[in-house]
């Protein structure tokens, strides 16, 4: 019997749907979820192929002339002359600054490609697939490397927010009392600075820029909604009639708040931390805009943007598409898989 | 049916059946065919138990079936006035609800509107309903609380609903569906979730209302026991299906239906004790008496049992806020003290409120106490550093009253079994206590193949078994139900209490057996403290309590007990 039982337990946990299986079978059936999660694996698809160097890696290589316009619009009538790209681009710059000419703009783009290695002589693309930027850099690369930082900074800065967030709400929540108070307090000051306030106070405390410094700057300042959330949930399942038969078992505060209660709401935090890689990719692209973001040697959603400021005065419309484009398709898919998400994770079987 | 012609029947089902669409490829046939009739000033009352179909076919009558996930099959007909109510309009429909037929449901916590006054509520269905001017309804809503039974009606008509108790709001809930003087109320479990003394005076209510103002009543609940005393026809229904039908004196005294004999055999009678209470597998086709015939079980303490815990003058306070800076201390438990002997039940029996769940949360440490002692082998378990605490832990265990809450919807039931063990150091390595899991699974009657399997896979009586088996992991001497069975069906609530008579027998543990039910109470325990407002009033043996009642609160609650039938 219990060689039988043992023989039994051994391979009993095949064939049963847990409450985390049943909710995938819930989502596979909402079409917009998969699609959408399709679209969002894509993009990962493309960061992680980006950051192993696979593609866009030579993103500030200046391959076409200054402003190449996409190729299915044609070449520009005033680049198309052979005389190649580098007076133009002086010319451009020499507009730029109301008619006084940069003195140097020459040597220095000389110089530039000098240590580009390639030759002032040398021919340069008149169309790209998506256009070109002001240096001539490949927009289509400069937009894929530009997801990659922004999806990076989106994606580290909600899971530090979401661990933080988790961490204090459980302590919260589950200790109550002064622990409780503590925290309340703590999130009342934080949430009462005005958030572009706080943002900024912050980056001037770290005082560098850098990716890593924003993903610090959004996930400090953004774990305050799902320390809210958490709280509520552990202070509603701490009395649950399962959480007091694990202590009445023995088991200690850790394991009832980590190995019991968190299981049973982590559709929550898994849920706002897919809301908070929305809100904070587009938090990237407002600070990288205000100049507070990424730094000069990284491309971002944020800088690209930033840049097309002035483009956009010219005409030169296309790297503000790229960017949008890229950042609508994301922002819009990732916000309907959360939607599903919260659809297909709701615990409605208790 | 009782009635002898077809005029004085007020309503007629006629092969009622009900699908619900769980999702998009599975369909769930709540009700299959069910026809029986209403009628004029008669009370039919529907019994089963939880998924019978006995809801459903109630919120047909009315139309009120939730759109989106039930249909009506077609072919049903419900007949009231010569009309079929599955035909008509939803604008005749809503013309018929309150006044021609209305509905009382089972929680009147939710069922009224928190925000707003029980008197506007009421003038609301009087002013809305009736067109009774606004100055007359409220003349008119005292009236009905008066007619309902709630003290003083002219202070209490501006109450809010959480100012009332559960009985009052059923009062009100009550008033509020006889205002536009239906032909038909439907009483839906009106009563469940009541205290017992609470349910025996909403009863007389509901009976006095129907006679005196000659409605009809469809009666609809889970236990038998209520039914003998308020319906004249009963209907006895399991799966959606009619399993008998009758007057009562035919379905009490001669019932033909298995189901209906096991219904009335396995809640545990009060006059007597068998060995075992017959389930409803012991109930085929051949003829029970072999199964209601079993010895009895003799109960109660000699006097020279060795004494597990004692518990000494233990209170309980918790301190409510009350104004901005005063405190209010409100007593759950006062002055508790009890003895409990090896392999014998404490039975603590008491109202909401009494207090009784309180102290089972006090003797596991749940709930911290403020003064008195818990004495296990001479030490106290109640000031013991949680340190100490621990090795004491696995001697004293609870099973709690909610199977649904009670087990972590995200372990599988391996995991539930095999967590105490690991915590405890029971078993050598994981492969032993999977065997010990195994066989306790055994044990309590649920299937090795339950393992590796989820909570949410189990029905509530599953569930309660797993429970039980969690606790048996530990091999505890003292294990306390608070309310263990009483969210079960009956059926599955003698299972239960066989299993736990049987698991006593065999590890002699001792309980203490929390609960409100007096029947279950009387059937488990050899001694019985009677608790009222934290207080225990009475304790002693338990057949003496039962035959010969001295505290007056323990004499209210043995009257209120429903009589199941009485020749």
């Amino acid at each position: 019997m219990s060689a039988q039982a043992a023989a039994f337990a051994a391979g009993a946990h095949a064939g049963s749907r847990g409450l985390w299986m049943l909710a995938w079978l819930r989502f596979c059936r909402d079409r917009v979820g998969l699609v959408s999660l399709i679209v969002v694996a894509a993009y990962f698809a493309v960061v992680a192929a980006s950051g192993m160097g696979w593609i866009a890696d030579e993103w500030s290589k200046e391959v076409g002339v200054s402003y190449a316009p996409p190729g299915a619009m044609g070449p520009d009538a005033s680049s198309a002359a052979p005389a190649g790209a580098a007076p133009q681009a002086r010319a451009e710059v020499a507009q730029d600054d109301s008619g006084i000419a940069d003195p140097i703009a020459g040597e220095i783009a000389e110089i530039r490609k000098g240590l580009a290695g390639i030759s002032p002589s040398e021919t340069r693309a008149a169309t790209l697939p998506f256009g070109g930027d002001k240096w001539g850099r490949d927009v289509l690369q400069k937009a894929v490397k530009g997801t990659q930082t922004s999806v990076l900074v989106g994606l580290a800065a909600a899971l530090l927010a979401a661990f933080l967030g988790t961490l204090f709400g459980a302590q919260a929540g589950y200790h109550g009392g002064w622990v409780d108070d503590f925290f309340n307090w703590f999130y009342s000051v934080f949430t009462s600075i005005p958030y572009l306030l706080l943002i900024l106070a912050i980056a001037a405390v770290l005082n560098q820029k850098g990716t890593g410094t924003v993903i610090l700057i959004l996930g400090l300042t953004g774990w305050t909604g799902i320390f809210r959330l958490v709280r509520a949930e552990y202070m509603k399942h701490k009395v649950r009639e399962y959480v007091r038969a694990a202590d009445v078992i023995g088991a200690s505060d850790a394991r009832r708040m980590f190995a019991h209660i968190l299981p049973n709401v982590s559709h929550v935090v898994l849920v706002q931390l897919s809301l908070h890689v929305v809100l904070f990719i587009k938090s990237e692209v407002v600070l990288s805009f205000l100049g507070f973001g990424v730094g000069v040697d990284t491309v971002s959603w944020g800088s690209m943007l930033n840049e097309a400021q002035n483009e956009l005065i010219l005409g030169k419309w296309w790297q503000l598409a790229a960017a949008t484009a890229a950042m609508a398709v994301l922002v819009t898919a990732f916000s309907l898989l959360t939607d599903a998400l919260r659809d297909a994770l709701d615990p409605r079987i208790k | 049916m009782t009635s002898s012609g077809e005029s004085t029947v007020l309503l007629a089902v006629r092969d009622l059946a009900i699908d619900f669409r769980i999702d998009r490829k599975t369909t769930l046939t709540a009700v299959r065919g069910v026809s029986f009739d209403i009628p004029c000033r008669g009370t039919v009352a529907l019994v089963g138990e939880s998924g019978s179909g006995k809801s459903a076919t109630a919120l047909a009558i009315l139309g009120l079936l939730p759109e989106e996930t039930a249909t009506v099959r077609p072919g049903s007909r419900i007949f009231y006035a010569d009309r079929n109510l599955l035909e008509i309009t939803p604008r005749e429909l809503r013309a018929l609800r309150g006044t021609g037929i209305s509905m009382v449901f089972q929680e009147p916590m939710s069922s009224l509107n928190p925000v707003f006054s029980v008197g506007f509520q009421l003038g609301e269905v009087l002013t809305k309903r009736l067109r009774v001017p606004a100055r007359r309804a409220r003349a008119r809503a005292i009236e009905l609380l008066r007619e309902v039974g709630i003290p003083q009606p002219e202070s209490r008509i501006g109450a809010y609903p959480y100012e009332l108790s559960g009985g009052q709001q059923q009062r009100v809930m009550i008033a509020m569906a006889i205002a536009c003087e239906p032909k038909l109320l439907i009483a839906d479990e009106p009563t469940t979730g009541l205290d017992t003394t609470v349910q025996k005076q909403i009863l007389e209510l509901i009976a006095g209302l129907q006679r005196r103002r000659q409605m009809s009543m469809l009666f609809i609940t889970h236990d038998l026991a209520l039914v003998a005393e308020i319906a004249d026809h009963v209907v006895v229904m399991r799966d959606g299906e009619i399993r008998e039908q009758g007057t009562v004196r035919q379905i009490f005294e001669t019932p033909r239906d298995p189901y209906t004999r096991a219904l009335l055999a396995c809640r545990p009678p009060l006059a007597r004790r068998p060995r075992r209470l017959p389930v409803i597998d012991d109930f085929p086709r051949r003829p029970p008496a072999g199964v209601l015939d079993v010895p009895e079980r003799s109960r109660g303490l000699l006097g020279n049992e060795e004494i597990v815990l004692e518990v000494r003058h233990l209170a309980k306070s918790f301190r409510l806020r009350d104004g901005l800076f005063r405190k209010r201390e409100f007593k759950a438990v006062k002055d508790a003290s009890f003895k409990l002997a090896r392999g014998k039940t404490l039975g603590l029996v008491g109202e909401s409120g009494s207090g009784k769940t309180t102290l089972g949360l006090l003797l596991v440490r749940l709930h911290k106490a403020s003064s008195g002692e818990a004495l296990f082998e001479g030490k106290d378990l109640l000031s013991m550093p949680p340190k100490t605490a621990m090795n004491y832990k696995r001697r004293i265990q609870i099973v709690f009253q909610n199977p649904y809450a009670s087990l972590n919807p995200r372990f599988t039931v391996g995991q539930i079994l095999i967590e105490p063990m690991k915590i405890h150091a029971i078993g050598a390595g994981d492969q032993e206590r999977r065997v010990l899991a195994c066989d306790l699974l055994e044990k309590v009657g649920l299937p090795q193949a339950s393992f590796g399997r989820y909570p949410h896979e189990f029905s509530g009586g599953q569930r309660q078994r797993i429970a039980i088996a969690r606790c048996l992991t530990m091999k505890p001497e003292v294990l306390i139900c608070d309310e263990s069975v009483s969210a079960l069906d009956v059926s599955v609530q003698a299972q239960l209490l066989n299993l736990l008579q049987d698991l006593q027998d065999e590890y002699r543990m001792s309980y203490i057996f929390i609960s409100h039910d007096l029947c279950v109470v009387r059937y488990m325990a050899d001694e019985v403290a009677v608790m009222c407002e934290g207080e225990i009033v009475e304790a002693g043996d338990s057949d003496e309590i039962y035959s010969n009642p001295r505290h007056p609160y323990t004499k209210t609650l043995l009257s209120s007990i429903p009589r199941a039938w009485r020749s």
